[in-house]
């Protein structure tokens, strides 16, 4: 009896042990797992790989460019239809280098020209959670791409042009939050696809790198987001960067269009240091361009009458909210006067703001938003653009007034 | 004139008044309420929900706020399809859906005068027995069997059908039948929609706005009513 519980101990020490390492291997597992999904979060994966009422990560949502229409592909760990196969190498292949596991080429509407800039373990933490979530069997669909563009080898030539693989090299003479926030920015962010304007082929340069630009097919302009004339951080507060980004909105203005889309499904499950981060690199891609002072130009006859058209629409439809001299009630209502977004060179989005009105995302800091009206069906396109012209050359603001026929144009845009 | 000064003095501060704490002191905050929050749906459809002289945009004041809840959710994820509706909501959440369908249920604002009807008696008599008893030959179940005999609607899903317009009345019957307008399934009205005619819609269309307000606009309580049929947007 003796000896058999000696040769047992051995056995019940190994059990022991090996519980112990088995609660300690998956409290690392879930670590990791959650690492994996605020990583998913900040790259903002579920926005394009989940279809409208579709399985979360399942794919299948279309996405219109200028050369057809892409599929979004089907994430989960589903073997047949989804990445269920995919080893770890062959993720971080796809993210790094725009490759799937076969060697094919990517399409470049996946930013894996940003996630390239991302480092391998944190691409092996998405991994992880990727495998964890449920798989769901669904083909992914066929692009339909026009020719010449439904050939898979011009992507060489883009590869050329616009890519470079690499992944983010912190900069020993920044602060450790500007280099946290620089990696989230250019990497996981991917705010250079929309932030950066797009050519003809389809491409970005990297020297103008966050300089803003039309996005293609939705009709709203992505503001430059080194100039302080557009969306230049440079002269906002942290918190009221933090605030924009996290909650929707802030005391200096809303997000709207494209950008909600980004806060709802990205940006509001941040945390406090890695907004901070965002909003410390963000203000300082701006510094050193400060805005130019309020500049008077006489108007022409067309523009003056525009502005004379314009303020009694404003004092009827929009004084209301928006205050008799532009000063809005921030945060819910932004204010108009010293607006960047309204006096921007591009005067889609201050139109569109007009046509479609806007709900700020619903954000766990801002859970029950204002809305703004859209006046499409009450204001002919002279008076959209009368009360455009108002607002972007009132109250010290700087903007070109806008005729009737950009208001008429835009009309017609797409609206989601 | 000295006794004019005053007066003139107090006329001028009150012009300047308005103007004054805008300058001077902090802006002021938006008004913490939920009519103010939802300012965004009055261009269309009415400060308190009533409807607007547009006759395609409907009252939403008193409709069950289940209803209203379920249009919500189906414009926000596209299954019932109207662009500038699907773009206002795209990145509102559940919890909120409920609330603003909650504000808009409890509004009791007047009902409009009914329209004068622009149709022939008899088309308005092919109306009203479609709505009170349907047609047997065609398999069209009456109206009155799930929005109540006094078609005030039933609770938590099913609206209300009076106080709306003729048009907006046959363009939903239209949605239904073309698929821009869903519901969960059963959908029992694309089912009912699909066994109407064109002239069954405007008769049925015509005579619903014809008929005066409601003098209590209540709902009938959750299962008072034998449904005709099953519908995935009432849980018996």
């Amino acid at each position: 009896m003796p000896r058999t519980l000696n040769a047992l101990l051995p056995i019940l020490i190994a059990v022991c042990l090996s519980i112990g390492a088995t609660n300690a291997m998956a409290q690392q597992d879930a670590a990791l797992l959650k690492k994996g999904e605020y990583l998913a979060r900040a790259g903002d994966c579920i926005a394009c790989h989940t279809a409208r009422e579709g399985k979360t990560f399942a794919g299948g949502l279309p996405m219109k460019t200028p050369f057809g229409t892409i599929y979004t592909s089907n994430i989960t760990p589903d073997p047949a239809t989804g990445i269920g196969t995919w080893t770890s190498d062959q993720f971080y292949q796809m993210m790094h280098n725009g490759r799937f596991p076969d060697g094919g080429l990517v399409y470049p509407a996946m930013p894996f020209a940003s996630y390239t800039k991302v480092t391998r373990e944190d691409s092996d933490a998405i991994y992880a959670y990727l495998r964890s979530i449920p798989p769901v069997k669904q083909l992914n669909r066929e692009h339909d791409l026009r020719f010449p563009f439904n050939n898979r080898s011009l992507i060489i030539g883009w590869r050329t042009l616009f890519f470079k693989a690499g992944e983010f090299k912190p900069d020993p003479t920044k602060s450790a939050d500007w280099n946290r926030g620089a990696y989230l920015v250019e990497g996981l962010g991917h705010c250079g696809m929309c932030h950066t304007a797009i050519n003809a082929l389809g491409g970005s340069s990297e020297s103008q790198a966050f300089e803003g630009g039309l996005i293609p097919m939705q009709n709203w302009y992505a503001p430059s987001l080194t100039s302080n004339k557009e969306a230049g951080l440079g002269d906002w507060s942290i918190e009221e960067i933090t605030d924009y980004l996290r909650k929707g909105v802030s005391a200096r203005g809303a997000v709207y269009g494209p950008m909600a889309e980004v806060v709802y499904n990205s940006l509001q499950y941040l945390d406090d240091d890695d907004t901070r981060a965002m909003a410390v690199y963000l203000k300082g891609l701006a510094q050193g361009t400060s805005p130019e002072k309020p500049a008077k130009p006489l108007p022409s006859a067309e523009s003056s009458l525009l502005v004379s058209l314009g303020k009694p629409i404003y004092d009827r439809e929009c004084a209301h909210c928006h205050g008799t001299v532009g000063l809005g009630m921030p945060p819910h209502y932004p204010p108009l006067a010293d607006n960047q977004s309204i006096q921007m060179v591009s005067a889609v989005n201050a139109i569109r703001m007009v046509l479609n009105g806007g709900y700020p995302p619903g954000t766990a800091g801002n859970p029950m938003p204002y809305g703004m009206p859209p006046f499409a069906h009450r204001l002919s396109d002279d008076e959209v653009a009368a009360v455009v012209t108002f607002i972007r050359t009132s109250w010290g603001n700087r903007g070109e007034p806008v005729s009737a026929r950009q208001a008429n144009e835009l009309r017609a845009a797409t609206l989601n | 004139m000295a006794q004019r000064f005053p007066a003139i003095f107090a006329f001028l501060a009150l012009i300047a008044l308005p103007f004054a704490p805008a300058q001077s002191q902090p802006a002021e905050r938006a008004p913490d309420t939920m009519a103010a929050r939802v300012l965004a749906c009055a261009s269309c459809h009415g400060a308190e929900g009533e409807g607007t002289s547009d006759v395609y945009f409907p009252r939403l004041a008193g409709k069950p706020a289940g209803y209203l809840y379920n249009q919500l959710v189906a414009f926000r994820d596209g299954r019932r399809k109207y662009p500038p509706m699907n773009y206002l909501l795209e990145f509102l959440p559940d919890a909120y859906l409920k609330q603003i369908a909650e504000h808009f249920a409890s509004l009791r604002p007047p009902f409009p005068p009914p329209a004068p009807p622009t149709v022939s008696t008899e088309i308005l008599a092919r109306g009203e027995s479609l709505v009170k008893e349907g047609d047997a030959k065609s398999g069209v179940p009456p109206c009155s069997g799930c929005h109540g005999p006094s078609l005030g609607g039933m609770e938590p899903g099913i609206p209300g059908l009076l106080g709306l317009r003729a048009s907006y009345i046959s363009a939903q019957l239209g949605g239904w039948r073309y698929g821009t307008r869903t519901a969960f399934t059963p959908d029992c009205m694309q089912i009912v929609a699909g066994l109407l005619t064109e002239d069954d819609v405007k008769a049925v269309a015509a005579y619903l706005s014809s008929r005066p307000a409601p003098t209590d606009p209540s709902f009938a309580n959750q299962g008072s009513l034998p449904m005709p049929l099953a519908c995935g947007s009432q849980p018996n």
